[in-house]
């Protein structure tokens, strides 16, 4: 069977961005096609944000049982025996939230007309794309085209990914729980999933070849964690490089080229960034400029070809789940004649570590030159609701910058348990425009983690009161 | 990529020129294909011109109130077409959020597997507070402004940078931003009660404006203008015409007035010839037609349309009341072809219930008379010893008084009342 489709919009791929993309271009009227050669939901729903996060969230679980089976027990509950880990069933349950999750993308499409094509899209110019499905050829000729491919994770030339080295998405679909593994990269990706395994029961080590773990965030941030790392015996070499594999496990330089070891481990995770997935589809047939390996796009995500469209990250950083569904369901917007721009004031960014970190906006030593500043910071130690679930001593804080002349916000992060919720309000408040005398008017319910926020703002303002 | 040099096209009804009336492209605009670029007027409708190329705008010619002739090139582009080095993004627009540069050590390992902090806040862009604009925001500095009013803003094509803002920071509020717009974009003075005004606001009077300015005067200079009222009383014909609507049948229009009264003129203007008739004083000519051909006056948000419901004498009230919105809607829309906006032998122009007690309408030149109804209103009427309430209205008229007496237009017009006082006259035949 060979079919000629003529739409409004063809959308190529099913992440969060294509999908939003997709779905809010149905809402709006238009005749939509979204193309998706794996499963609906892409990298964040089938092996990114939403496994990892299952998995973490099981890992935690499981790490408290086993302290509440040890000797001291844990709030005074003890188990009589360790607990049991069937990682299969582990993964089972995560695979289940991952087709649930699949299965209401595809209820949403259907639900906002949009028709789904599964297979490999390729374009051989800008307007005219063929997909091999299951069922034959499909041509489909639309009006615009909205680029939604995504990611994949990089590659080392040293250590190419083969039954030991492994990427994030076999990392989250292991058979086992390794007895040993090597991290490399320090990033968000790596510390996520190196946590994991370590609550798991893994001896992990982590490599990293600048000199802190996540080195985009400023190290009073990090600091919790990297304490948390070494509270709970995961090595970490820092400004090392990783050289390649051996029998035994990961070689490597240590800092400094002092000195060559190698790290025992069973599987080597390697998560040292992902670049746009940019071929293999035809990308050169379609005269898209490019701003380095990404596709170029202005604020409207237009690219340099006439009703070519792209985002999420296609188009560069933040290569993060929100950035490409807040561009996506722009673009239908535009599509469909609404006046649009994509000019956040920021995007917020989450690492879930433990504990975990949220950032929006400008962090202290990232504050422009010549402007007086104001930082308040306070620490969860002092928060009751934190020490209500033992979350007041991993040196977690929430810290916020603000510029000295009007008390305008310029950035607010936080380090500590579930502190990623905050990220909602973070941002709503560089989005309005908010000054410290916002936040401190603000009633905060208590108890909440979120006191501290208010309590962050107040100390900018010189009168925290419950420090 | 090319140059490409776009030529005014023949818009239509063989014009040879035509009058720019708005730009909606500048020098440094990137343009996608079919998207308007221009307004012009021709004889008598607004056309848009769109593009048939993608490209960036490198000159543009002509300015707005100015005539181009139909080949002379508009817009010179730098195309996208055929071309693979495509240098898309305007010049104009802001930038997309550039991303994080992050200082990568030469070794493969470890680059940015992490996330950046965040998108760079624009905060970032900030230089020092030292030199703060009229609006209290240093230059360059993003404007400050929650997302809903940066988009409302952008909805109505304002940037923010110009706008003021109140709150705290120098964050733009919602009224703020009213503010700005109430005072047609300009920046408020600062005092909040009563201020003297001293602005000067000067409009270019171009395209349909002009036009309607020029025939205006054309007609004001010519003609002799003779003015007569009478009042009517149509409680008869209300009656008459509430009891149609009540009981039409699917198919049939909603009856206004309009109609009765085009019939009424209809069936009284084979008596006055002289007033159904155009005048070529150029040529001492009066061209006396058979035909009714009444120009309907119609307000449309760019000014007076005129479009024209053919051989009235050979139409029903019915037929009538289905031209004239037939009409209206295309007037409205644009859409109204140049046979439907020319041709008339006489004018009805109503200001429907704004219509005021007494009107001088000026003539549509080189047409002879114009009616213009006044609004129907129950007034107290003296019947014998009683006095009872009608419905009455004026009915004002103009006539060129070089060809018609005022007696003789007094006598039309009587007619017209007789007819329409008398509704089963209009009806007889
Ligand atoms: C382990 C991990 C954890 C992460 N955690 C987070 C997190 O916590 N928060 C967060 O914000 N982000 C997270 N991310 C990043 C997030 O997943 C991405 O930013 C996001 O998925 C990007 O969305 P996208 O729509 O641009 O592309 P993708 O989600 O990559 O989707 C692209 C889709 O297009 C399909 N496709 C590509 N080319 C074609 C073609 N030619 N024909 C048909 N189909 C095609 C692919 O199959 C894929 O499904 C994580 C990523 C990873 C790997």
């Amino acid at each position: 069977m060979t079919e000629t489709l003529r739409p409004k919009v063809l959308v190529v791929g099913g992440g969060p961005g294509g999908y939003v993309a997709a779905i809010r271009a149905g809402q709006l009227g238009l005749d939509t096609v979204l193309v998706e050669s794996g499963r609906l939901g892409g990298t964040c729903l089938t092996r990114g944000c939403i496994p990892s996060k299952a998995l973490i969230h099981a890992a935690g679980l499981y790490e408290e049982a086993v302290l509440a089976s040890s000797g001291s027990g844990r709030f005074g509950i003890h188990l009589n025996q360790a607990p049991e880990l069937r990682f299969d069933e582990t993964l089972g349950w995560k695979d289940g939230i991952v087709d649930r999750l699949s299965g209401g993308v595809g209820g949403l499409l259907r639900k906002a007309k949009v028709r789904t094509v599964t297979g490999w899209a390729n374009f051989s110019d800008a307007k005219t794309c063929t997909v091999e499905t299951a069922d034959g050829v499909v041509t489909i000729r639309p009006e615009h085209v909205i680029l939604a491919t995504g990611s994949t994770a990089v590659e080392l030339p040293f250590l190419p990914f083969d039954d030991r080295v492994i990427s994030s998405t076999e990392a989250l679909s292991l058979p086992e729980v390794p007895a040993t593994l090597a991290v490399v990269g320090g990033g968000y990706i790596g510390l996520e999933l190196g946590i994991a395994y370590a609550k798991l029961g893994s001896r992990v080590t982590i490599v990293e070849a600048q000199d802190r773990i996540l080195p985009l965030y400023d190290a009073a941030l990090t600091m919790p964690v990297l304490r948390w790392l070494e509270k709970h015996g995961v090595t970490v070499h820092l400004g090392a490089r990783a050289l390649g594999q051996d029998a035994e496990g990961l070689l490597i330089e240590t800092a400094g080229g002092q000195s060559r070891l190698t790290i025992p481990a069973d599987r080597i995770l390697v998560t040292v960034g992902r670049k746009p997935l940019t071929e293999g589809w035809g990308l050169d047939q379609m005269a898209l400029a490019m701003d380095g390996r990404f596709v170029k796009i202005d604020d409207r995500c237009a690219t340099s070809t006439t009703h070519v469209w792209a985002i999420g990250d296609l188009v560069g950083e933040p290569m993060l789940a929100h950035k490409a569904s807040a561009q996506g369901e722009m673009v239908a917007e535009i599509i469909a004649g609404h006046r649009r721009r994509f000019d956040p004031v920021a995007i917020a960014a989450v690492c879930f570590t433990e504990p975990e970190i949220v950032s929006v906006g400008l962090t202290p030593d990232q504050a422009p030159e010549g402007i007086d500043t104001l930082v308040g910071q306070f620490p969860f130690q002092a928060n009751g609701r934190a020490l209500s679930m033992q979350a007041g001593d991993d040196g977690g804080f929430v810290r916020v910058l603000a510029r000295k002349s009007d008390h305008r916000i310029l950035g607010i992060q936080a380090v500590g348990r579930h502190c990623s919720e905050f990220a909602g309000e973070f941002a709503t408040l560089l989005e309005m425009g908010a000054v410290l005398e916002d936040v401190a008017g603000t009633i905060h319910v208590h108890p909440t983690l979120g006191e501290a926020i208010h309590e962050s703002a107040l100390k900018a303002l010189g009168h925290a009161i419950h420090i | 990529m090319g140059l490409y040099l776009f030529r005014l096209p023949d818009v239509g009804e063989g014009v040879a020129e035509a009058e720019i009336v708005a730009w909606l492209v500048k020098v440094g605009d990137v343009v996608e294909e079919d998207q308007n670029i221009a307004e012009v007027m021709t004889d008598k409708a607004t056309v848009e011109i769109s593009s048939p190329v993608g490209g960036t705008v490198t000159a543009i010619h002509g300015e707005v109130g100015g005539m181009l002739p139909v080949g002379a090139v508009l817009v010179e582009f730098e195309s996208f077409e055929g071309s693979d080095a495509v240098a898309a993004s305007a010049p104009s627009a802001p930038a997309a959020p550039a991303p994080v540069e992050v200082a990568v050590k030469p070794e493969p390992v470890a680059q940015a597997s992490a996330p950046p902090p965040s998108a760079p806040a624009k905060a970032a862009t900030m230089p020092a507070p030292a030199s703060r604009s009229t609006s209290g925001r240093s230059t360059g500095e993003a404007p400050l402004a929650a997302p809903s009013t940066r988009r409302r803003a952008l909805d109505l094509g304002v940037s923010l940078i110009q706008v003021p803002g109140s709150g705290p920071a120098g964050r733009i509020t919602p009224d703020d931003l009213d503010v700005f717009l109430a005072q047609d974009g300009k920046a408020p003075t600062g005092g909040t009660s009563r201020v003297a005004r001293t602005g000067v606001n000067d409009t270019r009077i171009i395209g349909l404006r002009r036009k309607i300015a020029e025939k205006m005067q054309e007609a004001k200079r010519r003609i002799p203008h003779i003015n007569y009222v009478e009042e009517c009383d149509l409680t008869e014909l209300e009656a008459l015409r509430l009891d149609l609507n009540e009981h039409r049948i699917a198919d049939q229009p909603k009856l206004t007035l309009l109609p009765f009264i085009m019939r009424a003129m209809a069936k009284a203007l084979p008596d006055f010839p002289q007033v159904n008739a155009l005048y070529d004083d150029d040529n001492g000519v009066l061209h006396a037609h058979e035909g009714v051909h009444i120009g309907i006056a119609t307000q449309t948000p760019n000014g007076l349309i005129v479009p024209v419901v053919r051989h009235v004498e050979a139409l029903d009230v019915w037929d009538c009341a289905r031209e004239v919105s037939r009409l209206a809607k295309a007037v409205r829309d644009g859409t109204a072809g140049r046979d439907e906006l020319s041709g008339s032998t006489i004018t009805l122009t109503s200001m429907g219930p704004l219509g005021g007690i007494v009107s001088t309408p000026v003539i549509n030149h080189p047409e002879v008379a114009i009616l213009n109804p006044n609004k129907l209103v129950s007034r107290p009427v003296i019947d014998g010893s009683f006095i009872t309430v009608r419905k009455t209205m004026n009915l004002s008229s103009a006539f060129d008084h070089r060809i018609v007496d005022g007696y003789d237009a007094a006598l039309f017009v009587q007619r017209v009342k007789r007819l329409l006082e008398h509704p089963a006259l209009i009806f007889m035949d």
